[in-house]
């Protein structure tokens, strides 16, 4: 198992593959003196992840310290502080690094006592898999409840029950089951994806690294080879998000957000939305140092540039345009409360989400939450470790996702005001209803609104008449003075409507007719987005520009005749088309195979074979001015 | 097996594990797409071409996961790729949160992949934060040298601060003892330098892995107003929604690369191609042996003992800090993967070249406790 490099090795084939693994995060949990120090020292000492000075200042402290009547105390190795090693005792959360030829291991080796549950859920809150330790002789303990229920609150999926000091019990089949079943029963209430059970000694060794021939009846895997092999990827189908953590300004032509995508993946071209402005926009690049990325997947630190001119800070989220996150001013959360001074419902505590600082308050707590039971507990107030649910009251809206469906985007920390200690963390559960409900209102948009916004009154402007006659030439010239005026238009014409949303459709009379009618409802919806649409389509058939006509509000439809006549046009023949219908190559082509119905009123006639495309152009703008579709 | 059939064996095995074509890493080596192939069906070269091209591949190797030119983003992260970003996310955090940061500069390999981790965090700015030095006067040349430099080489800011009651007092390495030249050019100028300018974060390149008091250290490691660590009152950390908030006078101190190993930042300098001072690099200098620990006589401030003469011997240095005070290892290894190779051989530990933790375990938390990083 050992991925230790030997005299006589390749290096680079080492570090070939040594670049290729994946990394696992782990913590050990658990009551006091069931062994977590000791089962990581033996993690270590077996990985050969200890150095030989370090070995031998194990030796001397062991001698000094251990509580292992002078042999090896592999619980040394990991109580860094001295404080520790005086007490025997786990005070803080220890970090530890170790690799296999298979993985990369990070360990958290966490404190059993209760006084220290808070650096315990440190290290619980980055890890992927947890180790609850129980001592064979102990059973279930309150700590073990404690802590599995705060790996659960937590979200880690995957736990090992490692039932430790089976030595202790002449590795009874009979001891370890029962305590199986106990915490199995327990665990029922709890939110794991999986649970495994393993009869461990980590003082003597047994499970650790091979299963052991002490125990014939476990028919599970061994610790280490389970760890190494452990899937905790997450079916992470979840939508993009990006909290801006801070503007990159270097000059005026520079504006790039950067920040750690926190779920889903982005690439150029995305449309994401800003919140909690709701500006859309569109990702132009993925900046780096080395050159820019191509895309940028979950856990990334990138730094954005967007198409458009949006304003965004830190403090916002950058999310898919398809799926933004909630915002709300009114949470419900679970707290687990951290500080010695207790909890008070109505002061003023500073909320710290992945990337923001918001003034909160708690207003309620619903219920505490008995950690031995999990039964629902009334409360006026959360103690130190204490956990409950509570609602919270911000001084601003809070752009999130549940804590179960995004730990980073549902997470937040408080801190005292006086003393800036982190007093508490919490894991959002939902927005409460009252700030839903101003949400909804808030987005009640209509055409109208719309329009105001844009200074315009939309309207759809229909341009017909024979190929070559100038429509979209026309059409194009009326846009670009628009444009030019600031309206906001679009031209849908057989160009672009034909290659897309039109393409199953060809030129018999039946597919003329189901043309017209997608172009006419997809510009109504333009129109209803308050956009002045432009449609250049010969549409020659009356009866289908009137039934557009009547889909529309009054004045909303303005059809625009353009008149050259067929000899005029035929002439021009810009795309070739009347010389192959002539010679029969095209079927069904109007003016020459198939008929054009001229509009009997239509609101302007144009004859570009009298009149330049400019000047044309010029009129038409002039008739929306004058009828104050131009605001 | 010949010197060009190695070559071709690890571009062949280098193509299997990268997913990069033959041709696109004959390529890189040989300026020639179909130079791998020529050797394949016997065709010889010159010494000096082969040893170019095994000396690049050193590099693709060690690199592990070569990027194809141009648009970069592996398929998936590897480890690196995943400490990469949290330094990141670290240092933009401090930035966005903290007022007036500053990034502790020692001119080490910790420092130099700090350094880098700054330059991609906030591209195209450059770090919006100066680099402090604290200077003891008893330096590596070629280390004051390689920092000098990178002003203009990188276009950051550097500050240099050195304890000048110290200078004035002559305090030194040789007469006062390591344990008192540490703490007054260095813990106390740290200090000095700190209060100085008011810098109310600093970046350290601590890693757990280095020692057992580290490793219980947060990534986040408050300070009271005169610089010390409560060990047993540390802040609740949890996820990667850190607390910057301090009171006036307090400050902290951030160890972005906290969960890195020392494995790991050599891979990261080689990956990376980061630019390092020459002495990790084994090369012939004149050292003196004192009680086991090979000490180079870097200029004549260094009295020899009666009798004492420097040996040139080819070494070189696993950590870098004051000359008289760091010990040299015996070595030839002069190119990273050589580096990497003696490190994983060696098995112990990197700080054991350095004199100031030697003494007794908790003596780094005890350091820390009165200040030292």
């Amino acid at each position: 198992m050992s991925n230790v490099f030997k005299d006589g090795d390749d290096i680079h084939e080492y570090l070939a593959s040594h670049e290729q693994k994946d990394m696992l995060r782990f913590l050990t949990c658990g009551s006091v003196d069931d062994g977590k120090s000791t089962l990581i020292g033996r993690l270590l000492h077996d990985a050969q992840s200890i150095f030989d000075d370090q070995l031998e200042t194990l030796g001397s402290d062991s001698k000094k310290f251990g509580t292992q009547g002078g042999e090896i105390d592999f619980a040394l190795l990991v109580d860094g502080l001295a404080a520790e090693r005086e007490q025997g005792i786990t005070i803080d959360v220890a970090y530890r690094f170790f690799s296999t030829d298979k993985r990369k291991f990070i360990v958290a080796d966490t404190p059993g006592h209760e006084q220290y549950t808070r650096n315990m859920a440190t290290g619980a809150s980055t890890a992927d898999v947890a180790i609850i330790l129980i001592d064979a002789r102990q059973g279930v303990l309150p700590q073990t409840r404690r802590h599995s229920f705060i790996c659960s609150l937590l979200g880690i999926r995957h736990v090992v029950v490692a039932i430790n000091k089976m030595d202790i019990v002449d590795f009874s089949e009979a001891k370890f089951r029962a305590i199986e079943e106990d915490y199995r029963e327990f665990a029922k209430q709890l939110d794991f994806e999986s649970i495994t059970c393993m009869p461990l000694s980590a003082l003597k060794g047994d499970n650790i690294l091979t299963k052991s021939s002490n125990t014939p009846w476990y028919d599970g895997a061994a610790l280490l080879p389970w760890l190494e092999t452990v899937d905790v990827t997450r079916k992470d189908e979840r939508p993009f998000r990006m909290p801006v953590q801070w503007v990159n300004r270097p000059n005026l032509d520079f504006r790039g957000f950067a920040g750690t995508v926190v779920s889903g993946r982005v690439e150029p071209g995305d449309e994401v939305v800003i919140l909690p402005s709701g500006k859309r926009t569109k990702v132009k690049a993925i900046v780096a140092r080395d050159g820019d990325l191509a895309f940028a997947d979950k856990n990334r630190a990138v730094t954005l540039t967007l198409e458009d001119e949006v304003d965004a800070s830190r403090g916002d989220v950058i999310a898919a345009a398809t799926a933004p996150a909630e915002q709300a001013g009114q949470l419900q959360a679970k707290i687990i409360w951290m500080d010695d001074e207790e909890m008070l419902p109505g002061r003023q505590y500073i909320l710290k989400s992945n990337n923001k600082m918001i003034p909160a308050q708690i207003t309620d707590l619903k219920h505490r939450i008995d950690v031995n039971t999990l039964e629902h507990l009334s409360g006026k107030t959360l103690k130190l470790n204490e956990i409950g649910e509570c609602n919270l009251s911000l001084t601003q809206r809070l752009v999130f996702d549940p804590y179960t469906e995004n730990r980073s985007m549902g997470s937040f920390i408080l801190i005292d005001r006086l003393t800036n200690s982190t007093v508490g963390v919490g894991m959002i559960d939902y927005a409460l209803r009252r700030s839903k409900n101003v949400h909804w209102q808030a987005l009640e948009v209509n055409k109208e609104s719309r329009q105001k916004i844009l200074g315009q009154k939309s309207c759809m402007l229909w341009f017909t008449g024979l190929s070559g006659s100038g429509k979209s030439t026309v059409a194009n010239l009326v846009e670009k003075r628009l444009h030019d005026l600031g309206r906001l238009t679009y031209v849908m014409d057989g160009d672009n409507v034909r290659h897309g949303l039109n393409r199953d459709l060809g030129f018999t009379d039946a597919d003329r007719v189901e043309n017209i009618r997608r172009v006419g409802e997809a510009g109504k919806l333009m129109v209803d987005a308050g956009v002045i649409t432009l449609v250049s389509f010969i549409s020659p058939f009356e009866t289908e520009r009137q039934s557009v006509r009547e889909r529309m509000d009054d004045g909303e439809f303005i059809e625009v005749f353009i008149s050259t006549p067929l000899e005029v046009a035929e002439q021009r023949d810009v795309k070739g088309l009347y010389a192959k219908a002539r010679k029969g190559e095209i079927k069904n082509f109007t003016g020459i195979d198939s008929p054009y119905e001229e509009p009997t009123n239509p609101e302007i006639t144009v004859d570009t074979s009298e009149v330049a495309a400019e000047k044309a152009a010029e009129m038409i703008v002039e008739y929306l001015d004058q009828k104050g579709y131009l605001g | 097996m010949t010197t060009a059939e190695t070559l071709l064996k690890r571009a062949e095995r280098l193509s299997e594990t990268s997913g990069l074509s033959l041709t696109t890493i004959s390529r890189k080596l040989l300026n020639d797409g179909k130079g791998l192939a020529r050797i394949k069906n016997g065709g010889g070269m010159t010494e000096k071409t082969l040893q170019q091209a095994t000396e690049r591949l050193d590099a693709l190797e060690v690199a592990g996961t070569p990027r194809a030119e141009g648009l970069l983003s592996p398929e998936t992260m590897t480890h690196l790729d995943r400490l990469e970003a949290e330094a990141i996310h670290i240092m933009r955090e401090v930035v966005a949160e903290v007022e007036n940061p500053v990034m502790l500069y020692s001119i080490g390999k910790d420092s130099a992949v700090m350094l880098h981790l700054a330059l991609k965090a906030f591209y195209p700015s450059k770090p919006p934060f100066p680099l402090l030095h604290v200077d003891t006067t008893y330096k590596f040349r070629q280390m004051i040298e390689f920092r000098d430099a990178l002003p203009e080489r990188l276009g950051v800011e550097l500050r240099v601060w050195k304890n000048e009651d110290g200078i004035k007092q002559g305090v030194n390495p040789f007469t006062h003892g390591s344990a008192v030249h540490t703490d007054i050019m260095k813990t106390q100028a740290l200090k000095q330098a700190l209060s100085h300018y008011k810098f109310d974060a600093a970046f350290g390149g601590a890693r757990r892995d280095e020692e057992k008091s580290r490793a219980k250290e947060r990534i986040f490691s408050f300070r009271t107003a005169d610089h010390r660590w409560d060990p047993k009152n540390q802040r609740p950390e949890l996820w990667n929604i850190y607390n910057t908030r301090t009171a006036p006078g307090e400050s902290t101190r951030v160890f972005p690369i906290s969960n890195w190993t020392e494995l790991d930042v050599w891979q990261y300098i080689a990956r990376e191609n980061i630019d390092m001072v020459p002495l990790y690099f084994a090369g012939v200098r004149p050292v003196v042996e004192r009680d086991g620990t090979l000490i180079m006589v870097d200029d004549d401030r260094m009295p020899l003992h009666p009798g004492e003469k420097p040996m040139e011997k080819m070494v070189r240095f696993r950590t870098l800090g004051c000359y008289p005070l760091t010990g040299a290892v015996e070595s030839s290894a002069d190119t990273l993967p050589k580096i990497i190779e003696e490190m994983l051989l060696s098995r112990s530990s990197e700080r054991q070249g350095r004199v100031i933790d030697h003494d007794q375990s908790a003596s780094m938390e005890k350091k820390k406790q009165e200040g030292y990083f």
